[in-house]
C-alpha cells in the first residue's frame, strides 16, 4: 500500500502530538510524586550515614529526619551562608552538590547535616557532610557523618550510578562502608591526611591504621576516585570542621 | 446441487468458527505457548540478550524489567496493531519507535514516583527497552499483520518468554553471586552460614554462563538445531 505524501506528514504530525501529549501529560501528573520520592531518597541517604533505617516506612524516615536533622549551609571558609545573591534564603536539602561540583570551590556551597537528639538541637550527636566525585564511569557520591570530635568517622553511605556491579558498585555494600567507621581523618598533629582505601583486598590489619581501609579487589579505579573525593571535601570542609572542632559553644549558638 | 451445499456447508462452517473462537483458543494459546519454549526469543532467537546479561544480577530488580517489558510489549502490539490499516508503510519502523519509546518513557516516569529505589537500580536499561529487539520484532512481524486481541497475547507471550528467562538467570546469578533470593540470605537461613559466593556469578560473564546452560538444556530437550 503506498500512501501519498500528504497522508504520511499528516499521520506522523498526529501521532507526534498524540504521543507527546501524552507523555508530557504523564510527566505533569507524576512530577510531584517523584520529586517526593527523590526527597525521601537524599533524606534516607543522609540519614544512613548515621542510623540504620532498615524497615522504616518513607514517611517514618521524613519525620525522623525532621526530628533529627538540621541543616545549614557553608562556604569554603566555614562561614555559615543563609541567603544567596538575590537574597533568597538557601536551604541544604535544595543545595544540589553535583551542579556546585562545577563551579570553582571558592564559589561552591557546602551544606552540613547535623543530627542531633530528637527535638533538641543543641545536643548534636553528628555532622553529616556529603561528597561528590567521579568514580570509574560516571559520578559517584555520598555522606560522611562525624563524630563530634570532627575527627572520627562516625559512618558513610555511598552511592554511584554506573559503577562495575560485583566491582566498583560494592562501595553502595554497607560491608564495604563499614570499613569506614572509626577511622580519623586528621593525625595526631591536627594535620588533614583524610581516609584512603587501600589497593587490593584483605590488606592485613595492621597496614590499615587510623588512616586506610581495605580496599576492593578489581575496583582500583573507583576507590582512586573514592579517595579523592574523600580528601577533596575533607579539604573543602577543613575550615568549618576546624571551627566547630575549636569551639563547642559557639557550635551550640549556630 | 451437491457443490452447492459444500460451499454453504463452508461458509457456515467457516461462520461458525469465527464466532466460537474462543478469546483463548487452540491457536491462541500457541501464541503464549510458543515463545516460552520451542520459539523463545532470548534462547532460541538470540534477542535481547543486552538486558538479559544487564539487570540480572539480582531477583527484584529483574522482575521490575519483566513487567515493564510485559507492559510495554503488550500496549505497543496492541496500538500498532489498531493502527495497522493506517500506518504509512514508508514510515513503519519510525511509528513503531515512536510507540515503543512512548510507553517505555511511561514506564520510567511510573518507576520514578513510585518506586524510586528500582528507577535507580535499573536506571538505563528501562530506556533500552526500547533498543530491545524483541519488542520491534514482534510487532514488525505480527502486529502489523494481525488482529488486536491476536497480537497483545503474541506481544504477552513473547515477553513472558523473555521474563522468564531473565529470572531464571537471576535466580541463579543472585543465589550464587550473593547467597540471596530477593534479597533474602537464603544460605545463612538453612543453617549454611559461610556459603561461599562466586564473584563471577556477578559480573556479566556468569550471566553468558548461566544463559549458555539454559541453551544447551532446552536445545538437548527440544532437538532444535541452528541452521
Amino acid at each position: 500500500m503506498q500512501q501519498s505524501n500528504n497522508y504520511i506528514i499528516i499521520f506522523t504530525v498526529v501521532l507526534t502530538i498524540v504521543l507527546g501529549g501524552l507523555l508530557s501529560a504523564a510527566s505533569v501528573f507524576l512530577k510531584p510524586k517523584q520529586k517526593k520520592s527523590i526527597e525521601l531518597d537524599t533524606k534516607k541517604q543522609i540519614l544512613t550515614a548515621v542510623v540504620d533505617l532498615e524497615g522504616l516506612s518513607g514517611n517514618e524516615i521524613l519525620e525522623k529526619y525532621d526530628a533529627e536533622i538540621q541543616s545549614v549551609v557553608v562556604n569554603i571558609d566555614g562561614d555559615i551562608v543563609e541567603e544567596d545573591e538575590q537574597g533568597a534564603p538557601i536551604v541544604a536539602e535544595k543545595v544540589d552538590i553535583a551542579k556546585n561540583y562545577k563551579k570553582a570551590p571558592e564559589e561552591r556551597l557546602f551544606p552540613v547535616f547535623k543530627f542531633h537528639e530528637a527535638g533538641n538541637t543543641e545536643s548534636v550527636k553528628s555532622y553529616i557532610l556529603p561528597v561528590y566525585g567521579t568514580g570509574l564511569w560516571g559520578p559517584i557520591w555520598g555522606y560522611i557523618a562525624l563524630e563530634t570530635d570532627m575527627n572520627t568517622i562516625k559512618g558513610v553511605v555511598f552511592a554511584h550510578e554506573t559503577e562495575t556491579p560485583g566491582l566498583g558498585a560494592r562501595i553502595t555494600e554497607r560491608e564495604v562502608q563499614d570499613r569506614f567507621q572509626g577511622k580519623n581523618i586528621f593525625d595526631e598533629e591536627g594535620k588533614l591526611v583524610s581516609v584512603a582505601m587501600l589497593k587490593g583486598e584483605n590488606n592485613p590489619n595492621p597496614l590499615l591504621g587510623a588512616h586506610y581501609v581495605d580496599g576492593m579487589s578489581g575496583a582500583t579505579i573507583t576507590a582512586d576516585g573514592l579517595n579523592k573525593m574523600l580528601k577533596d571535601y575533607f579539604g573543602y570542609y577543613e575550615a568549618y570542621i576546624k571551627k566547630v572542632s575549636g569551639d563547642t559553644e559557639k557550635v551550640a549558638a549556630l | 446441487m451437491s457443490t452447492d451445499t459444500i460451499e454453504k456447508q463452508q461458509v457456515e462452517e467457516v461462520k461458525e468458527k469465527k464466532k466460537s473462537e474462543t478469546l483463548l483458543s487452540k491457536r491462541r494459546k500457541k501464541f503464549i505457548n510458543d515463545p516460552l519454549n520451542d520459539d523463545n526469543p532470548i534462547t532460541v532467537q538470540v534477542l535481547g540478550i543486552c538486558s538479559a546479561l544487564a539487570v540480572t544480577t539480582q531477583m527484584k530488580p529483574t522482575l521490575t524489567m519483566a513487567i515493564s517489558v510485559i507492559f510495554v510489549m503488550v500496549f505497543s502490539n496492541l496500538s500498532i496493531s489498531l493502527l495497522r490499516n493506517l500506518i504509512p508503510t514508508r514510515v513503519r519502523i519510525i511509528v513503531q519507535l515512536a510507540v515503543i519509546a512512548t510507553l517505555v518513557s511511561l514506564v520510567s516516569e511510573v518507576l520514578k514516583a513510585y518506586s524510586y529505589d528500582m528507577y535507580k537500580e535499573l536506571s538505563v536499561f528501562v530506556g533500552l527497552i526500547i533498543t530491545n529487539c524483541i519488542v520491534m520484532g514482534r510487532l514488525e512481524a505480527f502486529a502489523l499483520g494481525n488482529k488486536p486481541w491476536d497480537s497483545v497475547l503474541d506481544g504477552f507471550g513473547n515477553a513472558l518468554g523473555y521474563s522468564w528467562i531473565i529470572l531464571a538467570v537471576a535466580f541463579f546469578r543472585e543465589l550464587l553471586g550473593a547467597g540471596k533470593f530477593f534479597g533474602v540470605p537464603v544460605f545463612e537461613a538453612i543453617g549454611i552460614a559461610n556459603f561461599p559466593t562466586n564473584g563471577l556469578m556477578v559480573t556479566p560473564v556468569g550471566a553468558f554462563i548461566i544463559l549458555g546452560l539454559i541453551i544447551w538444556v532446552q536445545r538437548t530437550k527440544t532437538g532444535y538445531v541452528e541452521h
